[in-house]
């Protein structure tokens, strides 16, 4: 039967003598999904404590429902980011759209107002109908429920690779503010307060949900469909606005919101931070269908719904809350001091568990780890085995209208990215969204980032790229990071050489944290991102928050006067290797991954956020996927001007200079009377710069040094296959 | 003077409206709970976007039979100004107070972007300062913006100067390729016979702000405010 749940012999053996006894049904059902992988990380516990996670600014880092900073002035910001990828492969709609909604819970559950939604997706190249399924409903999914419950998705990433075919990633992310006093956390720390449970009624739906996001996908993944829960965007709406009104009220002592794992895993971990226990009686629980007994209640995972912690004093207050939102809730036990949940069913004590045991007792593994045979191979080729290419013109264009290059409006049109209307940077205006928090002069610049194909050929070296890529983008609008959440998408962590890009990649991450000074506050791992044929790139995903002092003065990507001198900042390494360009022109998927210098990244950092508060550059746009080249032609196509520019060649390959991806740079343009400026403080930050040409006419002209041209296109056409490129639904 | 916002469980940009009205604006406002009936203390009522109850059934069908919809149309009969916003003019179609109806956008997706809006009728309380010939730009967000309605009833309206706003390209061309939802000959917004009620898909609440892309939005609330001021309210 522990097998059929998802639990190893010796877990059981375990559980038995934690207990001093057998466990019952329902009991060993609430051990199994609690210590699934899902819940308890028990395979990347170890490796996780490698992240920085303090600072002086954070006031919760992992553990709680989302890390929180203390912006100043009184206010804080929560944020976290999440997967939902297993429900998403079989139920695309309901899968993405309950993501959605339990990032949304992960916020409020702190006391904070979501303020933004971002989302991070990977698919299988969209050349065959299941893959365009897939992405038109999740995309639905995602606007479906974010546009009702009124929260803007404004920013996010979309990629495409065969070894996503059968294994998407849906990665949510959501971000809130909060005054100080409103913090709320998650534990029942006082005998004789009062649990309540609020929020959509309890049915049968997403039973053993985690432990199906447990394993690998296969054939049989189809038949796993009801592990899917369904979603109800107005509930969480009206879930959001009562638990937000009753913390402001003062009337709530801990929350703590249903997710994976259900009523388990909100009552025993509640108790566990709390040191408490729990009487719970499951006759009082508001349920949508007749007849389920204790085992059903206690793991479905049916969505909207919160625990509350409330002290007798503030029933009543509560109760009138609960009455004007017309939400059902139910009265269903009390905190006890012994550190045992109770659970009563129809005058029957049906579980008997100390809540510590259940919650944090998990075993934790080292799991075997060994670096793939295929990383040496990979990593050494020659870039002259590649011919450059013949007509220059045509692979920018093919590149630029590559799906996972090409313009997203396809996707972001259709989500709600402007209501509250704080979204002062929209999506596909800057390297990072920006918010303004409403009341203050304040933004917050908030991005999404990842990077498979880099991680796949370098897990250390990808990783460290995927931070400071995230940072940068932040930097890059004028924000200064704050922290970051990180969702950890990878394949099985039994095998070994999986494990190995997870120990690499998150030794990578944590480096470039330390060195660029940005905290982990909270995150999500997500194995078994695999099919029977195949496992996903190491697949880390890095959400980051900044604050803007002056929203005002945020920077975007755009070119916007005629005129304006163009320049490159910083000179980080490049590389052909793992680039867009290697895969669109040559099919090929291997390489060098190039080189990150903490030192020069951070200074260049520091760079162009004081150009931003001096209001020296008109744009900003670091390089990324398709280099130089790529980022040229977003600039264009964003401000709707064209440039003029001669690139000097340093004996390097045209296409390495042009296509050539690496971190540490950043293009910027300006009006040419802050140039001696910009050369001052380069010159203060130690960054080396270049100055490529000018803002000019609606031509992107390109020419090496030696006067031969490589790119002359109106931006007209550019901006037609950027947009048109490859829409996939 | 002082505006009420209407709140429906899932109104969401009841926030967006209150926050225009108080600091952009600078006006007396109040939010509105659906089970209120009585308004005698405002001079407008704006029912805003979002989901009332969620959409479900049909945008506003549910949202119609609130309590303060009735004491909303009491409200209109009396001449003062109501304006819905997006779900709030789904609404007051539901509520059968302005006419036509609503369907799925024609490419069945939810579509947020920003539009150009030509304006029909420059005589209404909500729309007089507009400038002769000029364009506003606003963004639109729904799924159910495609406006529908009789040919009988379109060619009365059209007499009668009720269909207000319609989507246009940069040039001011009423364009298949301007209108984002499909709605019937380009309609973004219509009034009332009286010309006191304007229901519109549109945001102008989000194109009221330095901040963001767009003032035009201003256009209608400041063509309000001035309306009242003049004591027409």
């Amino acid at each position: 039967m522990h097998r059929q749940m998802g639990l190893k012999d010796d877990e059981y053996e375990e559980i038995v003598h934690l207990l001093g006894r057998e466990p019952n049904f329902t009991e060993l059902g609430m051990f199994a999904v609690m210590w699934s992988e899902h819940c308890s990380y028990k395979h990347s516990r170890q490796t996780l404590r490698r992240f920085p996670s303090e600072g002086e600014r954070v006031l919760q880092g992992p553990g709680e429902n989302a890390g929180v900073i203390d912006i100043g002035e009184g206010m804080a910001v929560a944020f976290k980011v999440e997967s939902h990828n297993h429900p998403s492969a079989i139920e695309p709609y309901q899968g993405a759209a309950t993501g959605v909604g339990g990032i949304l819970r992960d916020i409020f559950t702190m006391g904070a107002q979501p303020v933004a939604i971002l989302n991070s997706l990977r698919f299988g190249p969209p050349d065959d109908s299941r893959t365009c399924f897939l992405i038109d409903r999740v995309v639905d999914g995602i606007g479906g429920y974010g546009n009702c419950v009124g929260i803007p998705t404004v920013a996010g990433e979309i990629y495409f690779e065969e070894c996503y075919r059968e294994s998407p990633l849906v990665n949510a992310m959501a971000v809130g503010g909060m005054p100080l006093e409103m913090l709320s956390r998650g534990a029942a720390s006082e005998a004789g307060d009062v649990v309540i449970l609020v929020g959509a009624r309890t049915g049968r739906d997403g039973i053993h949900g985690v432990t199906f996001a447990s394993e690998g996908l296969d054939e049989k993944a189809e038949e796993k469909r009801p592990s899917v829960q369904v979603g109800d965007p107005f509930m969480e709406k009206i879930l959001m606005e009562f638990c937000l009104e009753a913390v402001r009220k003062k009337l709530v002592a801990g929350m703590q919101d249903l997710g994976g794992a259900g009523l388990t895993c909100a009552v025993t971990e509640t108790s566990s931070r709390g040191g408490t226990g729990m009487e719970i009686d499951l006759d009082q629980v508001p349920c949508r269908e007749e007849n389920m007994n204790a085992y059903e209640i206690m793991l479905s995972e049916s969505q909207e719904r919160m625990l509350l912690i409330v002290k007798e004093r503030s029933l009543e207050a509560l109760r009138e809350i609960l009455e004007r939102w017309e939400l059902p809730f139910g009265i269903i036990g009390r905190v006890t001091n012994d550190g045992i949940v109770n659970v009563w069913y129809r005058g029957e004590m049906v579980v008997s568990v100390p809540a510590k045991a259940v919650a944090e007792e998990a075993p934790a593994y080292e799991p075997a780890s060994r670096e793939p045979a295929y990383i040496r191979e990979k990593r050494f080729f020659k870039e002259s085995a590649w011919a450059t290419p013949e007509d220059y013109q045509e692979a920018f264009l093919n590149v630029l209208s590559s799906c996972s290059i090409a313009s997203k409006e396809w996707a972001w049109k259709r989500y709600d990215h402007m209501v509250r209307t704080s979204t002062v940077l929209l999506p596909g205006q800057g390297d990072a969204a920006v918010l303004r928090l409403r009341g203050t002069s304040r933004g917050l610049a908030v991005t999404i980032d990842g990077n498979g194909r880099m991680v796949y050929l370098d897990p250390y070296r990808g990783g460290m790229m995927t931070v400071a890529e995230a940072t940068r983008n932040i930097s890059c609008v004028g924000g200064k990071p704050l922290g970051i959440t990180d969702c950890l998408n990878f394949g099985c962590p039994e095998n070994p050489e999986v494990f190995w890009q997870f120990e690499q990649a998150v030794k990578g991450m944590a480096e470039a944290c330390e060195a660029l000074s940005v905290p982990v506050v909270s995150g999500n791992v997500s194995f078994y991102n695999e099919s029977k044929h195949s496992a996903i790139y190491p697949t880390p995903v890095v959400g980051a928050v900044g604050l803007l002092d002056d929203v005002s003065i945020c920077v975007s990507m755009g070119f916007k006067k005629e005129g304006d001198v163009i320049v490159l900042l910083g000179c980080g390494d490049l590389s052909l290797g793992g680039s867009e360009f290697l895969k669109v022109i040559h099919g090929e998927m291997s390489g060098r991954i190039p080189d990150l210098v903490f030192k020069e990244e951070k200074r260049l950092q520091k760079l162009i956020r004081q150009l931003a508060r001096k209001g020296v550059v008109s744009s900003a746009h670091d390089l990324s996927d398709g280099g130089l080249g790529i980022a040229l032609a977003e600039c264009c196509i964003s401000g709707g001007n064209g440039a003029d520019l001669s690139i000097a060649d340093n004996s390097m390959r045209p296409d390495l200079l042009l296509f050539g991806e690496g971190p540490s740079r950043i293009l910027v343009s300006l009006p040419e009377g802050n140039l001696e400026n910009l050369k001052k403080m380069a010159g203060e930050y130690r960054v080396p710069l270049d100055i490529l040409g000018k803002v000019r006419g609606r031509h992107l002209k390109v020419q090496l040094s030696t006067g031969e041209t490589l790119i002359d296109l109106p931006t007209s056409i550019m901006k037609s296959r950027y947009l048109g490129g490859r829409e996939p639904v | 003077m002082k505006f009420g916002v209407v709140v429906f469980p899932g109104s969401n940009c009841d926030v967006d409206v209150y926050y225009m009205v108080r600091d952009v604006l600078k006006c007396d406002v109040e939010y509105i709970w659906h089970k209120e009936w009585k308004l005698q203390r405002f001079d407008a009522v704006i029912i805003p976007g979002g989901f009332s109850y969620g959409d479900y059934l049909r945008p506003g069908a549910i949202a119609r039979l609130s309590p303060v919809m009735k004491a909303v149309r009491d409200f209109a009969d009396e001449g003062k100004l109501v304006l819905g916003i997006c779900n709030g003019f789904q609404v007051l179609t539901e509520a059968e107070m302005l006419p036509g109806a609503f369907c799925r956008n024609t490419h069945l997706q939810f579509r947020c972007s920003y539009t150009y809006l030509k304006v029909e009728n420059r005589n209404l309380p909500f729309t007089r300062e507009a400038q002769p010939g000029s364009l506003l730009q606003m963004p639109v967000a729904n799924g159910d913006g495609n406006y529908y309605v009789n040919e009988a009833q379109l060619e009365e309206m059209n007499e009668k100067g009720q269909v207000v706003f319609r989507y246009v390209n940069e040039l001011g061309e009423v364009l298949p390729q301007a209108n984002p939802s499909g709605a019937l000959e380009n309609i973004a917004g219509v009034c009332n016979e009286r010309g006191n009620v304007l229901g519109m898909m549109p945001h102008p609440e989000r194109a009221s702000d330095t901040l963001f892309g767009s003032e035009d939005g201003l256009v209608v609330f400041e063509s309000m405010m001035n309306y009242l001021a003049a004591g027409k309210g």
